[in-house]
């Protein structure tokens, strides 16, 4: 039997806004999370912006024991871990329970455990001190932290697994999902991904000449994808969570029904054919978006709205280049297409599920957020997609089905298509 | 430092292992660590590190190894401080 995957949760930690209400409000009113870090300057950084979350670390007393959260550093399992029970909650669904939840499993990605929590680390041993150390750095050291602790607080008992592919992580994770279940191997899936740009990480991006470094004065306006003076990409940090299920297994609890996942595609481009570290291979993003409508039984005209790649950096225009190539339409007539990073950045591994949340936000309340700092278009990227294509301020349309993609470094590619529930 | 200083200070340092207040606050000599403040066994060395730190002392594996009640763990913080002097 053809299995049917639908979303009943969802839970997001963005920097423009913790939880769905104000998650939505800030992409209707077109808010910029991206702010001035100080510390950034003092640091000697050439990009001083970032997009962070205003998470209030005490918060988490409202989600986990006073014995588990009294030695949690890792800032990234703190925002899955709310995104993630934000998500569970608001699927209708308790927290707590005695027994194992056999029928759902999780996956969870993330990039890096939190590397300023493990200077501490560092430093302790390299003072031999190690025997100070104690028990809750390994668990948080470890790539599957955020996993260990999600599945840990709701009793999941099915496939818990962490991936990690980078700017591809958070659809990656919703995509592992949702086979997972169509395959009939769980009847629930908790997935997403999480991401904290710790200043090591940044500096290290920092280095390589890709963020925005033009704007540090206007912070809201250094996010730029497609425009003209788009010159690198913002860092953000947060996470996003969705619950997954089985249609036939939703309805018999009559749960809520947000979203349909149709289908997707993951793949690589191989780093072959102009394909990179750092650069996609044209034919693996092309092939990765025509798989994934291939796998969602879908056309390219029944697309209203892409939820693009697109961080504000040189790769723009291949990207737009290649959608169009993919789905095979006209030049200028490219589906209307919009980037939640020009608001909140480049969140990379949590990028994915942000951006998916968002998407599916859009499809719910029928519009598409604004395209922010569009105000100066790359003219050829305006040439290939069209110039009502891409919305500079928030617009109100019917959204049935989003193509959302993320591309990132080791040539990694994913897409996933998201439609309206209609039984 | 008299034992029922070391009880109470003890107290302090077992406090963030454990959910159950009422019960620390009640404590005797016989009371597990494990079984009944139902401390995660993990979490026993994180007890002995903070307990090190609290009292100035360092306590080696063979006497850990000991610090299974709150009685034991009285009379290995004891014998460290002695020996510390």
């Amino acid at each position: 039997m053809h299995k049917r995957v639908v979303v009943t949760g969802m839970g997001v930690v963005a920097p423009n806004g913790i939880g769905l209400p104000a998650f939505l409000q800030a992409l209707q009113n077109s808010t910029s999370g991206i702010k001035l870090i100080p510390q950034y300057r003092e640091l000697n950084f050439s990009c001083h912006v970032a997009g962070l979350p205003d998470f209030k670390w005490e918060k988490l007393a409202n989600y986990l024991s006073e014995v588990t959260l009294h030695g949690l550093k890792g800032t990234n399992i703190g925002y899955g871990l709310v995104a993630a029970m934000d998500a569970w909650a608001d699927s209708g669904i308790a927290c707590e329970t005695e027994k194992t939840r056999w029928e759902t499993g999780c996956v969870f990605g993330n990039s890096t455990a939190d590397t300023e929590a493990m200077k501490n680390v560092i430093s302790r041993v390299d003072g031999k001190e190690a025997r100070k150390l104690g028990s809750r750095v390994i668990e948080q050291a470890m790539n599957s932290g955020v996993t260990s602790y999600v599945s840990g607080q709701l009793g999941l008992g099915n496939k818990v697994i962490t991936n990690s592919a980078a700017c591809a992580t958070g659809t990656q994770a919703i995509l592992m999902g949702c086979e997972y279940i169509k395959h009939g191997y769980a009847d629930r899936m908790l997935v997403g991904s999480t991401e904290h740009v710790d200043p090591y990480m940044y500096g290290a991006f920092d280095s390589m000449r890709v963020l925005s470094r033009k704007y540090n004065d206007q912070p809201e306006k250094a996010s730029r994808p497609m425009s003209l003076t788009a010159g690198g990409f913002v860092p953000g940090s947060g996470a996003a969570a969705l619950v997954l299920e089985d249609l036939e297994f939703a309805l018999q609890r009559g749960a809520r029904i947000y979203a349909e996942v149709l289908g997707g595609c993951t793949n690589s481009g191989g780093q072959r054919s102009g394909g990179t570290m750092t650069a996609a291979n044209s034919e693996g993003v092309i092939r990765c978006i025509q798989g994934a409508l291939h796998n969602a039984g879908i056309g390219p005209k029944e697309i209203d709205l892409i939820s693009g790649h697109l961080t504000a950096t040189n790769a723009d225009k291949q990207e737009i280049q290649n959608w169009v190539g993919a789905l095979g339409c006209k030049n200028g007539q490219l589906p209307m297409t919009n980037s939640l990073k020009s608001m909140i950045g480049h969140c990379l591994s949590a990028a994915g599920s942000i951006e998916t949340v968002a998407s599916i936000l859009q499809i719910m309340h029928n519009f598409a957020h604004a395209n922010i700092n569009l105000d100066d278009p790359n003219p050829e990227i305006l040439d290939i997609a069209g110039v009502d294509n891409l919305p500079v301020k928030m617009t109100k349309k019917e959204i049935n089905i989003v193509a959302k993609a993320n591309f990132g470094f080791g040539d990694v590619n994913s897409c996933v298509i998201l439609s309206k529930f209609k039984r | 430092m008299t034992r029922q200083e070391i009880l109470d200070e003890l107290k302090k340092v077992i406090s963030p292992y454990t959910t159950n207040k009422e019960l620390l606050a009640g404590i005797t000599e016989e009371t597990d660590l494990i079984k009944d403040l139902k401390i995660n066994s993990a979490n026993l060395v994180d007890i002995i590190i903070d307990a090190e730190a609290k009292y100035n002392i360092e306590i080696d594996y063979d006497s850990a190894d000991k610090m299974i009640n709150v009685g034991t763990c009285m009379d290995v913080i004891s014998e460290k401080i002695n020996e510390r002097g």
